[in-house]
């Protein structure tokens, strides 16, 4: 292998590393916290209901939001580290 | 001035400005026609998606089913907002560096094969063709309502106002247009709910309105709403379900169905760069999320405001008589969505739920029965007359719900004629057509499909809401698969996608249509549509994810018992995993 082709395959692997992490926080706020661990989270009220609801109908929402700000941030830093951004 | 003046001037004045860009932004080149030449900006280009994707069904019906599902129907709001961020990580960028005009033409480039590029068409029309139908009957509803004319003679109308801009300016009119549709639609939601959030709970931000104190009885609002629905025999407003299987399954499919949308991911190949492709997402979900942060407040206010209105003296005491009817409730009783029956004949509005739990009280307190019947789509409608907004807030509602449905039809419109004009005829018919008879048989495709789907409109199968989740669920279990593998796996080859695809198709239509009827004609299905005939409980709406797995494991098996794709077809999976290198979205 080149050294291109490793910078490109070190590029690919830091990109799937970034995806899995950012989904594992994505799986937890909605399918965990919002659906299945709400049983879990009764104890902890906000506003007359509890924490799962809360993520359920907001919490999950902005922080899907605030996962895609993170994300293009990150590869527009990795683009450049690993010069395969746009010219 | 007369409400009907009123709604006039908001719904012609908004129209006047969507023809008006139209004529600005024409389209010159098929490259303005399928992707506007590619130079938009990706803020411009997530508001102009958060229009796209934003339909009738967000604007109209969502309140409404979470309204009367409370928690339970939490899925519409994760599901329909959390397929964003699978576009923006495993779709978009890659698709935009990709840089050609359609999804077919992705995978058939991807896999080497015309074969899966016509399947893809095939599931690219049968779902974009279900989804209008639901666009163009929402739109003729607004019209009927507000505009006091005919359904159909509405449905015409909107077809007219879409052909001019859509048939004329392509995705370059339909951005722009979208654009402004975004503005009306999410002024139009947002101002009444600011009233109601004000008038119930003394907080502007509808948001945090839902988690505040109830100002009349300082009780937490959500915890007032239970108390309320729980004196009339409902489930708890908050209450957790138990088939927590069908909750993730249902929001999985709502998800990858959306990231699988065709006339979604299309929105992104028109942005100029790899990066403008992932700022763009994340500003469509921001766009998308004031509507969505805003409809869960609106769902439980409508509902407490719904309730106080038929028991002003709270649920302990005496209910409306009907003599005593507000006005919007007169409204709505002419156009059949309320209903009322007075089954006790003491001329009072008894609204409660018919529950064997609840039976003993209902007896007690000399009730016969529910007597009140309300559609769910005319909560966000008829929201600002419960709350006694003035006149121009409804007129603002018309304009938006019909904002909503129009700009949903018009993408949905675009993805049907580049899959006609460009996949079907260039790419599989007839490759060398000039182009500018492409252009023009774009247009005539365009302006067929806008017939069919008034046709469809006006004779609606009597099946909306389920055809709307086939579209998911075709979305979910055929086209996202096979894109996702199409950039994550080399080794994933033309036999392996077919295959997938198929396989996902049918499983899922199977699955729907036993439950549903064949083809929803009414009495052909096996299965009765009720939880306990569901497999381990997963209901047919919730299938797609189903459908997904199928694919991906039918693909990944095929593909490694057949020889794996050929060294181009690897450099072009190599090539669009980078940014660099991406021109702007080029023919062939």
């Amino acid at each position: 292998m080149t050294v291109q082709q490793e910078q490109a395959q070190a590029y690919w692997q830091a990109n799937l590393r970034l995806i899995i992490g950012c989904l594992v926080v994505w799986a937890t706020v909605s399918y965990g916290f919002g659906i299945v661990l709400r049983p879990w989270l009764v104890g902890i009220t906000i506003g007359g209901t509890d924490l799962g609801f809360w993520f359920a109908q907001q919490g999950s929402i902005i922080t899907f939001i605030a996962l895609i700000f993170f994300y293009s941030w990150k590869m527009n830093q990795l683009d450049k580290a690993f010069g395969v951004h746009e010219e | 001035m007369s409400q009907f003046t009123i709604n006039m001037i908001f719904v012609v004045g908004s129209f006047a400005l969507y023809i008006a860009i139209a004529i600005w932004a024409r389209a010159g080149s098929t490259k303005e026609f399928y992707v506007a030449g590619g130079g938009v900006h990706p803020v411009m280009n997530g508001m102009a998606t958060a229009a796209d994707w934003m339909s009738a069904a967000s604007f109209i019906s969502m309140a409404g089913l979470i309204s009367v599902g409370g928690y339970a129907n939490s899925t519409y709001l994760m599901g329909w907002t959390g397929g964003y961020v699978l576009l923006a990580m495993l779709l978009a960028p890659y698709l935009r560096k990709f840089g050609k005009f359609t999804v077919p033409d992705f995978i058939g480039d991807r896999f080497y094969s015309s074969g899966a590029r016509l399947v893809a068409v095939a599931c690219l029309i049968i779902a974009s063709v279900t989804y209008v139908i639901g666009q163009m009957t929402g739109a003729g509803v607004a019209f009927s309502r507000f505009l006091e004319v005919s359904s159909d003679a509405g449905l015409i109308i909107a077809a007219v106002i879409v052909f001019m801009y859509a048939v004329l300016g392509g995705m370059k009119g339909i951005t722009y247009t979208q654009v402004a549709q975004y503005v009306v639609l999410i002024v139009a939601y947002t101002i009444p709910a600011v009233f109601i959030s004000l008038q119930l709970t003394d907080n502007p931000i509808p948001p945090l309105g839902l988690f505040s104190d109830h100002t009349q009885s300082g009780e937490p609002l959500l915890a007032k709403l239970d108390a309320v629905v729980r004196d009339l025999g409902f489930v708890d407003y908050t209450a957790d379900v138990n088939n927590k299987l069908n909750m993730v399954l249902f929001t999985l499919s709502l998800m990858i169905g959306t990231a699988g949308l065709p006339h979604v991911i299309i929105r992104f190949f028109t942005v100029p760069k790899v990066s403008d492709a992932r700022w763009s997402a994340g500003w469509a979900l921001v766009f998308i999320a004031i509507l969505y942060l805003t409809a869960p407040a609106v769902a439980s206010m409508a509902r407490l405001n719904l309730l106080n209105t038929i028991y002003p003296d709270g649920t302990a005491n005496a209910a409306l008589e009907y003599t005593e009817r507000p006005d919007w409730f007169k409204n709505w009783e002419k156009t059949g969505l309320l209903k009322h029956d007075d089954k006790n004949a003491d001329g009072r509005i008894q609204l409660y739920n018919e529950s064997p739990a609840f039976e003993a009280t209902a007896t007690e307190r000399g009730w016969k029965g529910n007597e009140l019947t309300v559609n769910n789509d005319i909560l966000v409608l008829a929201n600002p007359e419960i709350a006694n907004l003035p006149g121009w807030v409804i007129g603002l509602i018309a304009a938006g719900g019909l904002a909503a449905a129009l700009s949903t039809a018009a993408g949905l419109l675009l993805a049907i004629s580049a899959a006609v004009s460009h996949d079907l005829i260039k790419g599989s018919i007839n490759p060398n057509i000039t182009e500018k008879q492409e252009l023009m048989y774009a247009r005539i495709s365009m302006a067929a499909a806008i017939v069919v789907a008034t046709w469809l409109g006006m004779n609606p199968p009597g099946f909306a809401a389920q055809t709307v989740a086939l579209a998911f669920g075709i979305a979910a279990a055929s086209i996202f698969p096979v894109l996702m593998m199409g950039i994550f796996s080399k080794r994933v080859n033309n036999k392996g996608a077919v295959a997938g695809m198929l396989a996902g198709l049918v499983a899922t239509c199977v699955y729907i249509f036993t439950y549903l009827g064949w083809f929803f004609i009414p009495g052909t299905n096996q299965l009765e549509n009720i939880p306990a005939n569901w497999m381990f409980g997963i209901s047919p709406l919730s299938f797609g994810a189903i459908g997904a797995v199928i694919n991906f494991t039918v693909a990944f098996t095929v593909s490694m018992l057949t020889a794996p794709p050929p060294q181009h077809i690897q450099e072009l999976v190599e090539s669009v995993r980078f940014p660099r290198g991406a021109g702007q979205a080029v023919d062939h």
